[in-house]
């Protein structure tokens, strides 16, 4: 059977051009021959020919003394990178139920039929490729979209027409684009902007201080001292997770090894989310005051931030800030005067896969690898990013360590609950009046925060994004903190008229794609859970449907290897849960409706026949 | 591996350990069966099938990557877990083609033989019907992506046995796939001597002109379910 097995290595025998494979030995000897920079590597080769060939792999391979199958495996896992040579102007538009609800269906089809590509695929003149991707992180401004690598947003499909308008009148491209800039002529258009919409700025994130106030604190204690404050404050770990930061870091410390490594992870990937965006956006100095502070309490003199492939448009802005920073003696050797606190920055890039949020998945990532998760134990904070003791941490997480060492852990607590103290960076998009950001305390109910955001009317509240829950009006009166309603940021409101099955069924798509692979009850598992739901959607689900369908769900969520899939089954068993009158409307009242129809089953032979069945149950 | 001794119980009974040795190691030595499929005693653990899951301390982790530790509770033989394993093997089934009775490998497949020993009668899952290559061009080996359970072992094989790589990943999720170093098998370093080409649990690597030579009925599974060995050496516990 022919299909997609060594396709890819085969695909394309020819050699790389001589002048290719030369330019691909400069690139991989600018990142220093090493291996671990692959993803570095990678992204120039994809930057520069827009595509990264067998041949390219070959060199790039042959250029690092490895294997061409070592590469190939990191290559294809990746959605930023593509075999084949995309339209000159390659977008790709965010897909979820919040860009769905503001018409991304109609600025598709517009984009499509301007462009000439049918949605998937490239334009007969090669111009534009028009694809779907996972959300971006604009869910605030969707519909929006990606073109050539920069952000595009609150398209409407007039837009859509204009951008492929003027794109097709730009200039064809002559110089090879610079590494990491943005295309010129997508930066150009009027659509190509971010809004930071912070509608809420609470006590903490978002007050003004001088840079630098949290790590000259900081000089004043000892290492074991920082530690303390941070655990005194009773900071938890503003990712998803929760675990607390200060013990976090206190295992990392007594960890032995070579040097310690320290993580920002800016991957930002749940669906909904786009609190660190802002953050990095509006005050980045914070974030980067509390890894330098987090860097004097851990001994780290590296510290790297993972930034979502999607977020490139902020490299160069964050390339400035650390410029200035190192300017300041803020960053460097001898930060603040202080002799032998050493500690610096590096930014990578990722390149399109949720998983690589999970913190092993994001420092196999980092090293240059597929983003696989990890097993553990060890945990990062033993053998972490090149085996050494690494802490990973939320870039919300850094800032608030920032304000504690500026006005103490007692202040810090004060705020918030008894389990989660201080305050939460909502992400706040859907069915209200002012999505955007919202820093608000632990402890505030749902009704409280759909008050805030001119929601009254909603049906359903997606908390923590897919991963999360699907919160019921009954549940409104719960509470946001980790002892009640947990969640790293994402909250999608959803109001009258919109279908919970739905709903489900694209988070279900989500991770789908978003499975790395790994282990069986992710892979397989997400897609018969696609599978169940969608015989449901279309009508043909059958209350034994519904019974299967759960224990499935609760198979994946026992036996998958990492969070991504443990939780993948949550949009299908929440659910269940608060709509089992949803589901029950879609029933037929069988016991048993076959997945295909036989219309389905026999169409291929029908197609090869030429001819329809002859229906003997009509009497002649 | 130091020799510092440990022990743990396994459904109940007290088993004896080495530091350093995972789970699976331990049961394995105190003749205890954990179902596996992509964990190869010759080759460091890749955690892909789950297959060898069991309730560690209260928590579900794979045999095969968990550390043992003084006094950790194992729980193994459960109708609850042996039940998501066998969710897991159909899972398997209906990832990839699998048409036992035409299949060289079958009476000596692990995946067919844990199917049997978990109790699976016909996958009542969907079958996903994917498209995958088979490839033919090694002149001593053939490669059948259809049966292949992506369980790693030839790669880890390939790589930490026979120095090679001839094996990897491509893609990912549903997609993945196993690829090869080259345009095609014919065109690696692969051998049909390398340790890569006598781990696949499934037939999906075989070796040509070697199909169908043991009669039916004289199969390794044929005669004894899977694990029967490794429960052969169990010693009686101690009361
Ligand atoms: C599938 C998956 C995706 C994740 N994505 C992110 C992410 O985008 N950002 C993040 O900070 N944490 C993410 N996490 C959690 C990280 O693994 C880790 O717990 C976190 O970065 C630790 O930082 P914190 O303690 O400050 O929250 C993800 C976890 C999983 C399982
Ligand atoms: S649960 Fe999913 S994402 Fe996590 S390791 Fe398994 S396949 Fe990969
Ligand atoms: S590989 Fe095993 S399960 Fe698959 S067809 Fe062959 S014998 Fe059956
Ligand atoms: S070919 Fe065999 S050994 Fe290799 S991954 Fe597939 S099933 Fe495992
Ligand atoms: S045998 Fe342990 S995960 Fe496969």
């Amino acid at each position: 059977m022919m299909g997609t097995g060594a396709r890819e290595l085969r695909e394309d025998p020819a050699a790389a051009r001589p002048e290719d494979a030369v330019l691909i030995d400069r690139i991989v000897a600018e990142f220093g021959r090493d291996r671990t920079r692959l993803m570095d590597i990678v992204q120039a080769v994809q930057h520069r020919w827009g595509r990264v060939s067998a041949a390219s792999v070959r060199a790039i391979a042959q250029s690092l003394g490895i294997h061409a199958v070592e590469v190939e495996d990191m290559v294809s896992f990746y959605s930023f990178f593509s075999r084949e040579r995309k339209g000159r102007f390659h977008v790709r538009l965010s897909k979820t139920p919040v860009s769905l609800m503001k018409g991304a269906a109609k600025v598709a089809q517009a984009f499509a039929a301007a462009s000439g590509a049918a949605i998937g695929t490239a334009s007969p003149d090669g111009e534009f490729t028009i694809e779907w991707t996972s959300d971006i992180g604009m869910a605030d401004q969707e519909p929006s979209a990606l073109i050539n690598g920069t952000v595009v947003t609150a398209l409407s499909p007039s837009d859509a027409r204009s951008i492929i308008a003027a794109l097709r009148a730009a200039p064809a491209d002559v110089d090879p684009p610079v590494f990491r800039a943005p295309d010129p002529r997508v930066a150009a258009l009027p659509q190509a902007r971010v809004a930071s919409h912070i509608m809420k700025a609470g006590p903490i994130i978002f007050q003004r201080r001088r840079r630098g106030d949290g790590v000259r604190a900081a000089l004043g204690l000892s290492p074991e001292s920082i530690i303390q404050e941070i655990i005194k404050a009773k900071l938890r770990g503003r990712g998803g997770a929760g675990f607390p930061t200060g013990l976090k870091w206190k295992f990392c410390r007594k960890s032995p090894g070579q040097q310690h490594y320290l993580i920002c992870n800016a991957d930002e990937g749940e669906p909904g989310t786009f609190k660190d965006r802002v953050l990095l956006t509006e005050a980045p100095d914070v974030v980067f005051d509390g890894m330098t502070i987090a860097a004097n309490a851990l001994g780290a003199q590296s510290g790297l931030v993972y930034l979502r492939g999607e977020y490139a448009y902020l490299w160069k802005t964050l390339q400035t800030v650390l410029e200035n920073r190192r300017r300041l003696g803020l960053l460097g050797s001898n930060i603040c005067g202080c002799e032998g606190f050493d500690f610096d920055v590096r930014i990578q890039l990722g390149a399109g896969a949720y998983v690589c949020g999970e913190e092993s998945a994001l420092i196999e990532s980092l090293e240059g690898k597929r983003g696989a998760p990890r097993d553990r134990p060890p945990f990062p904070t033993e053998r972490g990013y090149l085996q050494q003791p690494t802490a990973v941490d939320n870039v919300e997480s850094f800032a608030c360590v920032a304000r504690i060492m500026e006005n103490g852990s007692d202040w810090f607590a004060s705020f918030g609950t008894r389990e989660s103290t201080g305050t939460k960076l909502l992400s706040v998009s859907g069915d209200c009046a002012h999505p955007g950001i919202y820093e608000v305390p632990f402890g505030i109910t749902v009704n409280e925060l759909l008050d805030q955001v001119g929601a009254a009317d909603a049906e359903f509240v997606q908390m923590a994004g897919p991963s999360g829950q699907c919160v019921a009006p009954k549940d409104f009166g719960r509470r946001i903190a980790y002892e009640d309603l947990a969640t790293g940021g994402s909250v999608m409101v959803f109001g009258p008229g919109r279908d919970v099955l739905e709903v489900a069924s694209l988070f279900t798509e989500f991770f789908i794609h978003e499975s790395c692979g790994w282990c069986a009850p992710c892979r397989v598992g997400t897609t018969l859970l696609g599978r169940g739901l969608d015989k449901i959607l279309k009508h043909r689900g059958t209350l034994e449907d519904v019974t299967a369908l759960e224990e499935l769900a609760n198979t994946v969520t026992r036996m998958s290897r990492c969070g991504l899939g443990q939780t993948a089954a949550n949009p299908i068993l929440t659910t269940m849960r608060n709509f089992p009158q949803v589901y029950e409307a879609r029933l037929l009242p069988y016991q048993f409706v076959p997945a295909v129809t036989l219309e389905e089953a026999l169409a291929v032979a029908v197609k090869v026949q030429g001819r329809e069945p002859v229906d003997e149950t009509e009497p002649v | 591996m130091s020799d510092a001794r440990i022990s743990l119980t396994v459904d109940g009974t007290q088993i004896q350990a080495l530091e350093g040795q995972s789970v699976i190691q331990a049961c394995d030595a105190a003749g205890v069966y954990v179902p596996r499929l992509c964990y190869h005693p010759d080759l460091p653990p890749a955690g892909h099938c789950r297959v060898c899951s069991c309730r560690i301390n209260g928590r579900i982790n794979s045999a095969c990557v968990t550390p043992v530790s003084q006094g950790m509770v194992v729980e193994n033989d459960t109708p609850a877990l042996n039940s998501d394993r066998r969710v897991i093997i159909e899972m398997l089934f209906v990832e990839g083609y699998h048409l036992c009775p035409t299949c060289e490998k079958s009476g000596d497949c692990e995946l067919q033989a844990l199917g049997y020993r978990l109790g699976m009668a016909a996958p009542t899952l969907p079958y996903l019907w994917p498209q995958r290559e088979l490839d033919a061009t090694h002149p001593e080996i053939v490669l059948d992506r259809n049966r292949c359970i992506l369980c790693s072992r030839c790669i880890r094989a390939s790589r930490y046995e026979d120095g090679k790589s001839v094996f990897g990943f491509e893609g990912r999720g549903i997609h993945m796939r196993l690829t090869v170093d080259g345009s095609a098998l014919g065109d690696t370093a692969m051998a049909a001597a390398d340790k890569a080409a006598h781990v696949c649990p499934v037939g999906c690597i075989l070796i040509k002109r070697t199909g169908f030579r043991t009669p039916s009925g004289h199969h390794r599974f044929d005669k004894a379910p899977i694990g029967s060995d490794i429960e052969a050496v169990r010693s009686v516990p101690k009361t």
